[in-house]
């Protein structure tokens, strides 16, 4: 039996506002617990809480970029619910009028065609607080810093295959909402979180098989894995003609093994109604417009341009991007060095493989600047330094943040393209090695790799390539 | 109109209150009797007539997005059963 799976998205985004959404508190991470809060996020009866406006506004952003419609009318929801880590014993969000609905983003998995994938809905809704465990006692601690920090809910329709594109469609999302600059998108400080719907069917089938949710996953990578690991278990029961039974599992990274969370057993009623202290928001065209004129180029739209006004390759283009901070870096570059390819080659290569993380590239965390780099690079074109010498400068500037003059100077890197240097050197290496000048003569050219090599051994790699073989070739000759 | 025991139960678990079975029975009785009459809406021919989720005629009542003083931690926790210096302590949860 062929079985295809089934994926559901449900990411949740920490706003980057400066206050909650609800109250004045401040939305700050890290702070000493329990002292971001009062009274109408702890939840204290009489309060009123009063909505920020920039959270509909980065709500309605995040609508007009990924292709939703806005509902003009807006109402929040009580969703009602018992936890330590929620006061009021209800959460404030939406239900039956979310901000945006019917949306899309284009995801381009590596080495697969590129797949629309569709958004049901994005909500607004404030974050709860979080629990501390105690490790001896059967207690656990609550900490409400993070009660009423705003949240958009964005789910995901049941349009993912593999868990491949999962993690595409999650960093697709994820680049869209640091180009907007809605959310600071740490998925380790849980600002940017995504639980899972997966299940398998046979393939044709038109019905969902049983799905189970999938949580506790705080990095693409994770995701992707703990997505793989359930596949795989779903896959062995269906195919031993068990059962897959509907559950909510925490993914364990260090294990790399999914458990099941101590079951809520009963279906959830939430029994949502409308919140009577909010009143409606109603969206205006004036707003839409006045949010539509202000977004930036996305994703997508700076992938294009870098295709076709820079004559970037699609792989170069796609990879730089990914991420806002990594165009711009690039960008930034480009201005003072606009051999886009070039420059695309040694932030591909170098850069990357220096600043790789699981989070992709932390490029705000790179020591060397964008002139920096176009000026190492303007370097090697003026015969300054050689290609590799250059690798060499970039190690240094990686390490230390200094400007690659300064390194070529200090480390005294500069290359020898003075030929009356260089040519003493050649003949002393001519002069001592007869045996391979013989075989040069005799017409075994490759021998010249063995003797621009000592050259280069002599000089520490400094001497200039091309005018190495220009000398080796006439003194040998010459003779 | 008329519910069950089972859904006054019910109600109560998500409620978290305890109720005996003499409890349940006696609510079940008032509650329907409430939902009688409340029912009497229901013959209100409302045709035509736009759902409203709010009494209020205002709409769009928002803050901008400036940060107010919190309370401090003292006065944070002070009604809390149980708390630390720092925190609410709560029986231990999953």
């Amino acid at each position: 039996m062929e079985l295809e799976t089934v994926i559901g998205l449900e990411v949740h985004a920490q706003l980057k506002t400066k206050s909650k959404i609800f109250c004045g508190c401040s939305t700050e991470f890290g702070r000493p617990p329990n002292s971001n809060t009062c009274p109408v996020c702890l939840g204290m009866p009489g309060v009123l809480p009063v909505l920020n406006r920039r959270v509909v506004e980065f709500a309605i952003k995040l609508a007009l970029a990924t292709d939703c419609t806005v509902n003009r009318r807006n109402i929040f929801a009580r969703k009602n619910y018992f936890y330590p880590d929620l006061p009021k014993g209800y959460q404030i969000s939406q239900f039956d009028l979310p901000i945006a609905e019917h949306g899309r983003l284009t995801i381009e998995p590596e080495g697969a065609p590129s797949r629309r994938i569709g958004i049901t809905r994005i909500h607004m809704e404030e974050d709860a607080g979080k629990l501390i465990h105690d490790e001896r006692e059967p207690q656990s601690y609550v900490d409400l810093n993070r009660t009423g920090v705003p949240l958009l809910e964005i789910v995901s329709e049941p349009d993912l295959r593999t868990p491949a594109e999962a993690a595409a469609y999650l960093r697709k999302l994820h680049a869209i909402v640091r180009y907007l600059d809605i959310c600071d998108g740490n998925m380790q400080e849980g600002s940017f979180r995504c639980d899972a719907n997966i299940s398998l069917r046979p393939k044709g089938q038109q019905e969902f098989g049983t799905r189970t949710e999938l949580k506790n996953m705080n990095s693409f990578r994770n995701v992707q894995k703990a997505l793989e690991y359930e596949e795989r278990r779903q896959r062995d029961l269906l195919l031993d003609g068990r059962e897959v039974v509907q559950v909510t599992l925490l993914w364990d990274a260090d294990k790399g093994v999914s458990q099941a969370m101590r079951s809520k057993e009963e279906a959830h009623d939430y029994r949502y109604f409308p919140d009577p202290d909010l009143v409606p928001v109603e969206i205006s065209e004036a707003w839409l417009e006045e949010v539509r004129a202000g977004l930036p180029e996305l994703p997508l739209a700076r992938k294009t341009r870098f295709i076709e006004q820079l004559g970037l390759p699609d792989y170069d283009a796609e990879v730089l991007t990914s991420s806002r901070e990594l165009a711009d870096y690039f960008e930034q570059a480009l201005a003072a060095y606009p051999a886009a390819k070039k420059l695309s080659n040694w932030i591909m290569t170098e850069l990357m493989r220096v600043l790789k993380g699981d989070e992709g590239i932390d490029i705000a965390a790179c020591p060397v600047s964008p002139p920096h780099l176009a000026r190492l690079l303007t370097m090697v074109d003026e015969g300054m330094i050689s290609g590799k010498i250059a690798k060499t400068v970039f190690e240094e500037m990686m390490n230390t943040g200094a400007a690659p003059d300064a390194v070529v100077k200090e480390k005294n890197l500069v290359q020898v393209s003075d030929e009356g240097e260089l040519l003493t050197v050649v003949r002393e290496i001519i002069a001592a090695n007869p045996a391979q000048v013989e075989q040069f003569r005799g017409g075994k050219s490759k021998v010249m790799g063995f003797f621009v090599g000592q050259l280069m051994k002599q000089t520490k790699g400094k001497a200039n390539p091309q005018l190495a073989n220009e000398l080796f070739s006439r003194e040998l000759q010459g003779e | 109109m008329q519910i069950g025991t089972d859904k006054v139960a019910e109600m109560a678990r998500l409620a978290r209150l305890e109720l005996e079975n003499d409890e349940i029975k006696a609510l079940t009785v008032e509650l329907s009797g409430i939902l009688e009459y409340v029912a009497k809406l229901q013959q209100l021919d409302t045709t035509g007539v736009e759902p409203v989720s709010h009494a209020l005629a205002v709409v769009n009542a928002f803050r901008e997005d400036e940060v107010a003083p919190s309370l401090s931690r003292e006065e944070a926790l002070a009604n809390a059963p149980v708390a630390t210096g720092e925190a609410f302590v709560v029986p231990k949860v999953f």
